[in-house]
């Protein structure tokens, strides 16, 4: 027997989007368009700056690590599936050239504003690490340089507090939702829309707007117990982690994963719980982050659990370094390491139990986008698909360019607004040309760059949900308006 | 013009944000896909049209600075290395799909296009761009034009070379020609396109190119096949081709790139100390009858194991193995070191005996993947930059490499080009008298050696070839003379 060559591309290039981890040939970044708007932000005139020179660039803790550094071979293959490489096709903000500004820093060039502007670029996506033939790990060197940045670099005053004011909320559900309150509010009356049509929106920077911009529809916030039985026999014991913008913003996605878990024979707990502090580890701030990691272990390791589980991708994968993180601190190192390796995406999880509860079938098009601490940071691509794919009706179509960030990124898209505008709008076009009647992903932050995107491009009609809200409405035998109506 | 003058000029040209110039952001492109040779630029330009091109080039010409241009950056011979006190010209940002024409099988494109993107272009339409560098998710098509890249299927179909149609090309002193045909297959006079294919960046900056795109072929397949040493699996290479077989593939890879391999992106491939794969393609008869040939000569030359692919996944597995083998090479060691040398095929075992014995002698690995259709090796020299000496050790072990090729009939080079790297080599494969005539073509297109200077040739002798940036003399400059 012969074979044809599919009619979707060679066999070459299939072969080749599989060296650099994508799925097809369409997952690899083509920009056909001229550079863009945001190019102002780097090499451009726009950025400013703060003259912050330290020499050298790194102190003694934890610099980055010099033989993660010499695994890049400089090859360039990680190029075309970073997104910032995407949008401004230059070298500095390639993860090429950001280990070498690393390595420059290391012994022969100082901590200034050129080097800080590319590693503040960076989106923390982990395409690069996807795509890197010679298994190069960006993550943990992108990581010590950011501490490096948040411990040595003067920021500019504003820049400096409106950082503070970022990691004063979003870790604390108190806190937020005591924002939230007022916001829902003003989302109820239309303050912004009246603003910006009086002109006064304009004017407030730009980072503001994209805040207010990515403000979700609060929906009332669904409160979950302390614990669940399972549904029949038990097949595990397992905690829950409730998140902070999760819990404030997307509370229903909690109440599915519970209910979820429960019907797929979990107990569940859901004790009171902080930060994990993922926001925190991603933007370097090194103390902070270790504290939450340590508080959110002490919440956990007493209760006696087979597994705890998270839905959404960024903390998720937080939660797997504890121990890689908690590697200096004697009093928690082994216990950090234990804990990370019960950690759980839940798609993760719910494949490696298995299906049991019943599903009822929901006839609908769905696309899945791939968060990219999921998909890069976690390798989690098959399972959130699968998850789908067990619920009978469901077509779930592939999105173009999955590899490339939507601009999320934590608090990426507050504090690097125009960059990731640019990489939001070219997501949702990529998401509406797949026709799907809903899109489903598996991170908060997701949910919010993708809505705010649309919303720009007039299209926020478009449902959102997370995988187990999905799988939940499957369970429960909803009709399929209830998730398109949402 | 002094520095500051030239960063206003350029910024002129391409707005603040096409102009690199602070020191920091400079190293990143001091160099290229070979770390070996560093040269941190004066200046990075990151044109987005053939015009600006233009304007940078006529202003580098009237100022008499030297100039390189540079694609993906992912060349192995050192090509895009910058010259102290030059300008590097960026073309990452000229990345547009100019034109599809399907009916007369031609794609037009800005150089900074990636070589992948060509065939998702025209894949609905069943075509592919057929040239394939194990790069070609991010070499971008100047750079392939540049350096006659090739790759896995280039031995039935060819190099670059054989899928360029025509260039629009700004040359040194700012003028902007175009060379070969437009949509006719072939032009009237010199042709001119063959010199400029393979010119690493040479004679001129291309920014336009025409490629040829072909129809998927009907059929193909693919197998894999273990062998006990790469004398065997040589073997059946000779077997293959001998009976008058072209398959559209042919690799090796010896047990250390195999280790390497799996360590890294984990294709599943048996212990063996060689393995082939072997791809057909063409119409749907010849293929599954010649599949059979290819199967019983591996047979007879002892292969240990053969898999056929048996759909789309398992053949993508095959060549992810293949395509990542240079970049997994930094999972086993900490540098290495690709060398790229040409053998005729039956010179591949005695080569590659060589090869192990000069490995041995340096004390340092050496890993062998290669095209074995055409001989085109590519050994990869194994060391430790950390290791006081080893780097020279190294590179005096990838010169014996090359040495060996050429006593054996071979030549410097299959397809990552001369450039900075392997310039001292040049006079061990040409004559002076040789050289000279090259030069010769050299001087016509950039007589004031001004554009990527510093490659190719060892021993600049015509047209003012000097070191340094050159300027130009006052009375050339006045207009009253045009060269020296
Ligand atoms: C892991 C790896 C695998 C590789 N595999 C292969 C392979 O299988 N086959 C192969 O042939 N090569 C291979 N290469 C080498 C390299 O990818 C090719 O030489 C490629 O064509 C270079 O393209 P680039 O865009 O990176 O060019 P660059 O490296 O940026 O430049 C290469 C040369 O082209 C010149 N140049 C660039 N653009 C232009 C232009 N528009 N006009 C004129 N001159 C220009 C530059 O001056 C330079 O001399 C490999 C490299 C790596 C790192
Ligand atoms: S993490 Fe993402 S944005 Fe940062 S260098 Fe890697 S691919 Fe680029
Ligand atoms: S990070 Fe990996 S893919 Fe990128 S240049 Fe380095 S080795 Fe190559």
């Amino acid at each position: 027997m012969t074979e044809r060559r599919n009619p979707e591309g060679t066999t070459g290039e299939e072969a080749m989007a599989g060296a650099i981890g994508a799925g097809s040939p369409e997952d690899i970044g083509q920009s056909t368009h001229a550079a863009s708007d945001s190019i102002q932000q780097t090499v451009g005139a726009a950025r400013p700056e703060s003259g912050s020179y330290m020499f050298p660039a790194f102190d003694a803790h934890h610099p980055p690590d010099k033989d993660l550094i010499d695994d890049c071979v400089h090859c360039g293959f990680c190029l075309p599936t970073c997104p910032t490489y995407v949008l401004f096709g230059e070298e500095m903000d390639s993860p090429r050239g950001r280990i070498y500004l690393m390595n420059k820093g290391l012994t022969e060039e100082p901590m200034n504003d050129e080097m800080v502007r590319h590693w503040d670029l960076c989106l923390g996506c982990m395409a690069c690490v996807t795509a890197c033939p010679s298994g190069v790990q960006y993550d943990k060197l992108i990581e010590s340089t950011r501490q490096q940045v948040e411990r040595r670099y003067e920021r500019r005053a504003d820049d400096k507090v409106f950082r503070e004011m970022i990691f004063q909320f979003f870790p604390y559900p108190n806190r937020l939702r005591a924002v939230a309150a007022p916001m829902r509010l003003y989302q109820r009356f239309g303050i912004g829309d009246k603003l910006r049509r009086a002109g006064i929106m304009q004017r407030i920077p730009a980072r503001m707007r994209a805040m207010e911009a990515l403000l979700p529809d609060l929906p009332k916030e669904e409160k979950i117990p302390d614990l669940t039985g399972p549904l029949g026999e038990m097949r595990r014991r397992v905690g829950v982690l409730t998140g902070c913008v999760q819990r404030v913003f997307f509370s229903p996605v909690n109440a599915a994963t519970v209910r979820v878990l429960a019907a797929e024979g979990c107990e569940v707990v859901a004790p009171k719980q902080g930060c994990c502090g993922a926001l925190s580890t991603h933007a370097g701030r090194e103390e902070e982050s270790l504290d939450f990691a340590r508080k959110t272990i002490e919440t956990f390791d007493d209760l006696n659990l087979d597994n705890v589980i998270v839905n959404a991708a960024g903390c998720g994968s937080t939660m797997k370094e504890y121990g890689y993180l908690l590697r200096d601190d004697p009093e928690y190192a082994e216990r950090a390491k234990a804990f990370s390796a019960k950690v759980r995406d839940v798609s993760e999880f719910l494949q490696e139990l298995g299906p049991v509860a019943e599903r009822n079938p929901l006839p609908v098009t769905a696309a899945y986008h791939d968060a990219c601490h999921l998909a890069h940071a976690q390798g989690i691509r098959r399972q959130p698909r699968q998850t789908l794919k067990q619920i009978p009706g469901m077509d779930v179509k592939e999105i173009r360019e999955a590899e490339i960030c939507c601009g999320s990124a934590g608090i990426y898209n507050m504090i690097e607004p125009e960059p990731a505008a640019e990489l939001g709008e070219r997501k949702a076009n990529n998401i509406l040309k797949t026709g799907a009647q809903i899109i489903v992903t598996s991170n908060p932050g997701c949910m919010l760059q993708i809505q705010s995107s649309l919303k720009k491009m007039g299209r926020d009609g478009l449902p959102m949900a997370h995988p187990v809200e999905v799988l939940d409405a499957s369970l429960r035998g909803d009709p399929v308006e209830t998730l398109l109506d949402k | 013009m002094d520095r500051g003058q030239l960063i206003e000029t350029m910024q002129e040209i391409l707005g603040p944000e096409g102009v690199i110039h602070e020191r920091e952001q400079l190293r990143t492109y001091e160099c290229d896909g070979l770390m070996n040779y560093r040269v941190i630029p004066d200046l990075v330009v990151l044109p987005e049209s053939a015009e600006q091109v233009q304007q940078i080039v006529q202003t580098c010409y009237d100022e008499g600075i030297p100039f390189v241009a540079r694609g993906s950056g992912t060349g192995l011979s050192g090509g895009a290395l910058p010259v102290e006190s030059g300008v590097l010209i960026v073309l990452t940002r000229m990345r547009r799909i100019l034109e599809v024409d399907i009916p007369n099988g031609r794609v037009v494109v800005e150089p900074g296009v990636i070589n992948i993107w060509v065939s998702q272009e025209v894949a609905d339409e069943g075509y592919y761009y057929a040239p394939d560098p194990a790069s070609q998710i991010v070499s971008s098509i100047g750079g392939n034009l540049a350096e006659n890249s090739g790759g896995v299927h280039c031995l039935k179909y060819g190099f670059t070379t054989n899928h360029v149609m025509g260039a629009e090309v700004v040359l040194a002193d700012g003028s902007v020609v175009h060379i070969g045909g437009g949509k006719a297959p072939d032009a009237p006079g010199y042709e001119l396109l063959g010199a400029f294919v393979g010119s690493e960046g040479t004679l001129g900056i291309a920014t336009k190119i025409t490629l040829r795109i072909l129809r998927k072929p009907e059929a193909v397949r693919t197998l894999l096949a273990a062998f006990k040493d790469t004398e065997e699996a040589g073997g059946a290479v000779s077997g293959i081709i001998g009976g008058g077989i072209v398959p559209a593939a042919i690799e090796m890879m010896d047990a250390l790139t195999i280790e390497a391999v799996e360590k890294q992106v984990s294709p599943g491939f048996p212990e063996a100390g060689a393995i082939l794969i072997v791809e057909l393609d063409g119409p749907e008869a010849e293929v599954a009858n010649q599949f059979d040939q290819v199967i019983k000569v591996c047979e007879e030359n002892d292969a240990s194991e053969i898999r056929i692919a048996e759909d789309d996944e398992e053949r993508a597995l095959f060549w992810k193995g293949r395509k990542a083998a240079f970049g997994a090479m930094g999972s086993i060691s900490n540098d290495y070191y690709v060398q790229d040398g040409v053998v005729p095929r039956t010179e591949l075992g005695a080569v590659l005996k060589k090869i192990a014995d000069l490995s041995e002698e340096y004390d340092l690995r050496v890993a062998n993947v290669f095209h074995a259709g055409d001989g085109n090796l590519h050994p990869l020299v194994l060391y430790d930059n950390d290791t006081p000496g080893e780097a020279d050790k190294a590179e005096e072990l990838a010169g014996e490499i090359v040495f060996a090729c050429l006593e054996h009939g071979g030549s410097l080079t299959g397809e990552h080009g001369i450039g900075r790297d392997k310039m001292k080599y040049m006079p061990q494969m040409f004559t002076a008298d040789d050289m000279d005539v090259m030069q010769l073509l050299r001087c016509a297109f950039d007589p004031h050696r001004i554009c990527n200077p510093g490659k190719i040739f060892p021993t600049p002798r015509l047209c003012g070839e000097r070191p340094g940036p050159f300027h130009m003399h006052p009375v050339q400059k006045a207009g009253l003379a045009e060269n020296f």
